[in-house]
This record gives structure tokens, sequence and C-alpha cells, in this order.
């Protein structure tokens, strides 16, 4: 039986977290995510959760006390936001080459400099090469939805991958929502118990972590996370399968909304696939064929799918909050686009959003307005648009 | 140890068995040689617990000899060996090679 | 506290074939560690030679579990590990006693892993953290670091014709330790190896965090003959320029009083790092160094003396 409840998405990343109860939680407040974590403190102080609650004194050392505590055969997790992100970066990756199985919500949020507290995803789109699997969520359900799902995809014995689930900073984490949890005893259940491969703890059976890899083996380990990045393809897909049965809401790589018969279609990660929702069935309804394909998993990149669920549409257009300066488009742009490589449409790049500039219906539809623009040759795609930038 | 392939070594660099540098052998770094006089020795085991490369030999709390496989010859067992006791000696290895 | 001959019954946890250069102290210094702390125990090293050469794949001289994640953060890594030792124990999952040593190098512990090892002792944590200080950045080519004397000659401060080496006298680590009021903080060395393992023994038997300072000789940086690592370690202490003290919650004890202090210029003659402080003109160098090591050993004698009343 299923709770309805009205949370932020941050506190229902904490009750995913409260419910799941991990071995050991390490935190550093950063802004949008010290809700989350004022919230999960609350479970601690009133003896809601078993989780070694460990308050560091930086980001850096949250994300290396967290491999210490997975290396050790905990279930460990962390949370964070923009240059908190940031300051993990070396460890970040480190977390993913000991394929330690953390999970880690991120709230979105533009980063410095200058320094500004509100959504992009310059965060988390800069350490999309550090072999985490990133899971982007439309709304608060989805986030509580994806922190359950993160654990189970990320200590699969073929991934053994550590999961970021990101949401909108202040749009997501901020915003009250009406949203159904599990029940206690469901998420306990789902979330089982985890016994790692190895153990610092296992005293008797010693392993070494972390060893000097050089010329000789290096390459090795980074092709093993290779195919771990790979196999979590499969392994999202029947995760998000075997929570649609616990829970009645399934989860795929990507989603796909009004594309059927669409000949235009927005791209797009996060909060502004809803808003998008919205405005494609206003559009709908005055008879323009248009669409939405929202990408959940961004790593692993699932090429395939979207090339398939593309396949009709004549114009793209992509909404990237986050700019890869001197680059020919945004990360999403330029992956999309090689997707497609060989296809008929025509892709146009929107960057939008930085820095938690709004993206209002009106602006979306302005979007879809250019798409036409561009299918009917009265625009070039060669440059990305910068939506609601002045001047 | 052979090169192996990715698919046929522990994930992550993940090293399995403790202590298993003892199969590397260092001992070919060495100029010279510590060799030892068990007739001198009085087992106080000032050079075992100063040896970098744990190749001081001991067994029931006494020298037992010189671990050859590893030793790199930098000769603190000579020189923390009690001055009255003189058990070790640093010689050329190639002045041995001569012998 | 056991003697040599007790800790030589024990399993010897450092195995050899590891690739440090000939007369490495700090090697030494990771055995006597091993050999008093015993098979149950987490160890985890920064970045720096001690995990460089231990840990070259497929090889590990580790017989304990070993983690090494960054340079800065062998801290705050093995804090984690004995955060989750500490909940699997309150749940039941493991019941065995087990150490956690954090270990590093004076760059990563004296610069690099300060913060991070601040955090670990500020948070309570049940573990160790030892800093092998060789006194300079030397996996990466002697480099000065935080704990670099002054006057050395190192790969950042050359013995120039303007400028005889590094100017600054190192930070006082262990000072920075003992305002963090934890139970236990000392200084040791390998070369006394009883001491060295007693203070080891004590350090992992109090509840709580506590400190060591190490000072771990490195016969190529420091350019002496390998085989005096021990003896130039030792006579460190009888210089007094590397005091060995415990200070057990707040209450100071000097583990050894020289009976006769030998001048710092003894020390420093026989390393080639500080050469050219015998020169005529950086001659005051080495009259300054030895006013400073009095002025400190004074300072620590007299803290000795208020702490124990």
């Amino acid at each position: 039986m299923a709770r309805r409840l009205i949370l932020s998405g941050n506190d229902a990343a904490a009750e995913a977290m409260r419910q799941i109860d991990p071995d050991v939680v390490a935190a550093f407040p950063i802004t949008p995510q010290t809700e989350l974590m004022h919230k999960f403190a609350e479970f601690v102080a009133d003896g809601d959760v078993k989780a070694e609650f460990v308050l560091v004194e930086s980001e850096h050392s949250a994300m290396s006390a967290t491999v210490g505590a997975s290396a050790a055969g905990a279930r460990a997790m962390t949370a964070t936001s923009a240059n908190g992100l940031a300051l993990m970066w070396e460890i970040v990756y480190i977390a993913a080459s000991m394929r330690l199985p953390i999970v880690m919500p991120v709230i979105n949020r533009a980063l410095s400099g200058p320094i500004n507290i509100h959504c992009d995803h310059s965060d988390t789109m800069g350490c999309r090469d550090s072999s985490w699997i990133q899971l982007y969520s439309e709304s608060a359900q989805e986030a509580y939805d994806n922190v359950l799902q993160a654990i189970k995809i990320a200590e699969h014995p073929d991934v053994l991958l550590p999961v970021m689930v990101t949401f909108d900073g202040f749009i997501i984490s901020h915003t009250a929502e009406v949203l159904e949890v599990l029940e206690d005893d469901e998420a306990r259940k789902w979330a089982g118990e985890y016994t790692a491969k190895y153990s610092l703890l296992n005293t008797d059976d010693p392993v070494t972590f972390g060893p000097l890899d050089l010329q000789d083996y290096y390459f090795e380990h980074k092709r093993q996370q290779v195919e771990a990045m790979k196999n979590a393809r499969g392994v999202i897909r029947e995760v998000g399968a075997a929570y649609g049965k616990l829970s009645g809401r399934s989860y795929d790589l990507i989603e796909s909304y009004r594309l059927e018969d669409a000949d235009t279609a927005l791209v797009a990660l996060g909060s502004t696939a809803g808003t998008t929702k919205v405005v494609i069935d206003e559009l709908r309804e005055a008879g323009r064929k248009v669409g939405l394909l929202k990408l959940r998993a961004f790593r692993p990149f699932p090429g395939e799918e979207i090339k398939a669920a593309l396949a009709g549409v004549k114009t793209v257009g992509v909404l990237d909050r986050a700019v890869s300066f001197g680059a020919p488009g945004g990360p999403l742009e330029k992956e999309i686009k090689a997707a497609l490589y060989g296809g008929e449409q025509t892709v146009g790049n929107f960057v939008y959003g930085l820095g938690g500039r709004d993206m209002s219906m009106g602006d979306i539809k302005s979007v879809f307005d250019e798409l036409d623009a561009i299918s009917a040759g009265k625009q070039s795609v060669d440059e990305p648009r910068f939506v609601g930038v002045r001047g | 140890m052979s090169d192996k392939a990715w698919t046929e070594i522990p994930m992550a660099g993940i090293i399995e068995e403790a202590g298993n540098a003892q199969t590397y052998e260092t001992g070919s770094w060495r100029t010279y040689r510590p060799v030892w006089d068990s007739g001198k020795c009085i087992h106080c085991l000032s050079c075992w617990i100063a040896c970098p490369d744990s190749s001081i030999l001991v067994k029931d709390g006494k020298m037992t000899g010189i671990d050859l496989e590893h030793c790199k010859g930098c000769g603190i067992c000579a020189f923390e060996c009690p001055d009255k006791i003189t058990a070790i000696e640093m010689k050329l290895e190639t002045d041995i090679a001569d012998d | 506290m056991p003697g040599l001959k007790q800790l030589a019954q024990r399993e010897d946890l450092m195995s050899a074939g590891h690739r440090a250069c000939a007369g490495c102290l700090p090697m030494t210094a990771m055995r006597q560690i091993l050999l008093s702390a015993g098979k149950d125990t987490v160890c985890g090293c920064t970045t720096g030679c001690v995990e460089v050469v231990t840990t070259i794949y497929p090889y590990t001289a580790w017989r304990t579990p070993f983690i090494h994640n960054a340079f800065e953060n062998s801290a705050a890594t093995i804090s984690g590990a004995e955060a989750a030792y500490r909940s699997l124990r309150k749940q039941g999952k493991i019941d065995k006693e087990i150490n956690f040593i954090a270990m590093g190098g004076d760059g990563g512990t004296y610069d690099i892993g300060l913060q991070a090892l601040s955090g670990a002792m500020e948070r309570g944590h049940n573990m160790l953290y030892i800093c092998y200080d060789n006194e300079a950045y030397m996996n990466t080519g002697i480099q000065r670091s935080g704990g670099t004397p002054r006057g050395t000659a190192t790969s950042t401060t050359p013995a120039g014709k303007v400028i005889p080496g590094k100017q600054q006298y190192p930070k006082p680590l262990t000072d920075i330790m003992i305002a963090h009021e934890i139970p236990y903080v000392a200084q040791a060395t390998p070369g006394y190896p009883k001491d060295m393992t007693d203070k080891i023994e004590k350090a992992l038997s109090i509840e709580g965090p506590a400190f060591m300072n190490v000072l771990a000789p490195c016969t190529r940086g420091w350019r002496y003959p390998m085989e005096e690592s021990m003896d130039i370690a030792r006579q460190a202490v009888e210089t007094c320029f590397w005091p060995i003290y415990e200070v057990e919650h707040g209450k100071i004890t000097v583990s050894r009083k020289p009976k006769e202090k030998v001048p710092i210029e003894e020390w420093l003659k026989r390393q080639g790092r500080f050469r050219h402080l015998f020169r005529e003109e950086n001659k005051h160098i080495i009259a300054e160094i030895q006013a400073e090591v009095d002025r400190k050993w004074d300072w620590l004698l007299k803290r000795e003396e208020l702490t124990q009343s």
C-alpha cells in the first residue's frame, strides 16, 4: 500500500534514504542540498535510522569518507550540489574506479563563477565522463523513485558503479509536491541487504584497494569500467520494470511523450521535461504535431533507444541547461547528434536556464516556433541559441 | 606474473593476495651484501627491527639469516649491529662473485 | 608493552619485495607500526612514497587490509571505514576488535591533508593517524613541504647564490594536533623502536582519535649514506631537533631527555641537504637553527612541567 505525502524534492530524497537506511551517510552543507541533509539529520536525531552520520569538514572529505565506508563493505551515501561536487571531483572519479556502489543525490546548481545558487546542469554535466551512472529526475516523485532504484542498479554485480540521482535545485528540491511513497516494509524489502564482494573489514582475507596501476594494467581496469557501464543499460531497465511492479511506476532509460506521430520534438532533462509536456498538450490541441523525448539516464547514454524513439521526427530541438564552452553545441546536443548520425533529422540546439533563469511555458513554445522556422528553412542550425538571454 | 586480459583480473585494481610482493625479488638491486656470522650474533634483533625490507629472517625470537632474494644491501643491519659484536659485514657483491 | 623478542614472535605484516629505495626508514616505520598493531588493522595511506612502493599492481606488500584513495584524504577515508565499522558493529554484523590507522607523509599531512586530518580528529573517530615525516615531498622529487626544516635545500628551494635553501621553519604540526585536545598525541621515530612501538600500542589502546608524528629519514632526499638511516633518526632526538614525547589528555611526558644535547651542527653536517649552510656566508643560519631548537626544547620541558604538576 502506497502512502501519499506532500514533500519537496529534498524531503522526498531524504525519505527514500530513510527507508533504505544506509550504514553510513557523510554530509557537508551546500545550498540547495542542505534541506535533504537537515531532514536526514532529524531522522538520525530521532533514532529513525541506524546510519552513522559523518558530518565532515568539506565535500572532498564527504566523498572520501563515503569511499572509505563503501570499501569497508557498508552501504554508503552522500549528497551535494555544484561547487560541492566540483570539490569532490577527484574522489568522484576514484569512487567509480574503485567500483564502489555509492548513491549520491546531486541537487543541480550552477557552477561558479560568479557564484550562483540556482539550477543549471553545469555541475553534473561536468563529470559526465567520471564513470558514474546519472539518472535525471523530472519531479520529486522521480527523485524519490530514482534514489530507491539507484541502490539496486549500483549494487548489481554486473554494474558496481556509483549512481548520481540528480534533480533541479529549488525547482524540484524546494517545491512541495504530492507524491506516493512505498510503505517502509516494502521499501526495506526492496532495498534488501548489501553484501560487498570485498571489504576492508575482512581482516582474515585482506585485500588492497587503490594500488598504483601503471601502463601494464590501468587500461584493462578502465576497459572493465566501460563494460560495467554498458551492463548498466540493461540493469537500469530491469530495475525500472521491477520497481514498476512494486510501485505502479515503471522506469526506462528514456521516456517518450506524444512522439508517435510527432514531426517536431524536444529533448530535455529534469524539470524542464515536465513543463514541456504541458506545452506539448497545448500545442497538440492547436493541431501541432509535437512531442518530447526525456532522458532519464544520461550515463549510460541510451543512443540506440534515442535513435529509435526519434526515427519518425523531422526536426529535433535539444535543450541544454549547460554550456560546453568552445564546443560546437551543448553537452546533450553533441551526444544526441551523434546518436542520430546518418539520420534525416535536423537538429537545433537551445541553451537555456543558466544560473536558474526561468524557462517558462512561453519560452518553450518559442523554441517550438523556432524549430518550425528551422524546418521551413527560414533559420539555420549552425549555432546554439540562447533562450531568454538579453541582447 | 604474466599480463592478463581485462576479463581475467579482479575489478578496480583490487589485489586479492595479501603480501604477494613477497614473490617480487629485489635482491638484484644490491651492490653490497650483508654477510652474517651466526657465531658472533647475540640475537639482539637490532638489525631485524631496523631493516626496511623485512629481510632479516627470525624464528622464535632469534635471527636465522638474511633473505638475499629481497635484501637491497642498504647496510643498516651492519651499522646497527653493536660495535662490539659486528656479526654482519658488508661485502661487495662483485668480490663475492670473484670468490 | 612487548620488547623486541616478543615483537619478533609476531608476523611481519609488511612483506619484502616492495620497491622502496634501499635504506628507506619510512618502510622501517611501517614494519614497526604493523608489528605493534597486528593483523586486525585497517590501514590507509595518502599518495606518496609508502603507498607507491608497497602497492605497485599486481603486487601488494600489505598483509593487512589497505586502502589508498588520494593525496589529501587518508584521514577522511579511514574515518569513513571506521564509521562503517561502528555501524556494522551496532547492527551485530561484525564483532571483532579492529584498529584503524590512517597514514601520510609530511606533504600529505602538514600540507594538502591537514584539513581532512583536522576534521577526522575533531569528529572523534576511534582511529590513529600517523604522519611519517621525511621532511619533503620525496615521492615527487624532493620538493619543500610545510614540514621541511629551515635551511634545507630541496628541488623547489635549492641552495642558490641568493637564497640558501628553505627560508621558513616547519609548521608545528604536533602542536597543532595537541591543540585539537584529542586523547593522545606523540612524537616518535623508528630510530628508537621500543619507544615507537610502545607509543603505537598505547595510541591504539586509547578510545578516540590519536595522532603520531614520526620522523622517518630519507636517504635520497636528505643525502646521507643509506646505512646511517637509524642513526640519523636517533641523532635528531639527541640534538633535541626531534624531541620524542607523548601527550595523554593534555599531559606532556618527554620520552627521552638527552644527557648532553648534541649540537645541531653535528646532525646537519652529515646531510647533503644542509651542506651549503656550512659556507661562511650561511653559517649564521646554523646558529639561528640552534637557537630555535633550544627555544622549542626549553618550551617543551616547561610545558611538561606545567602539565605534569
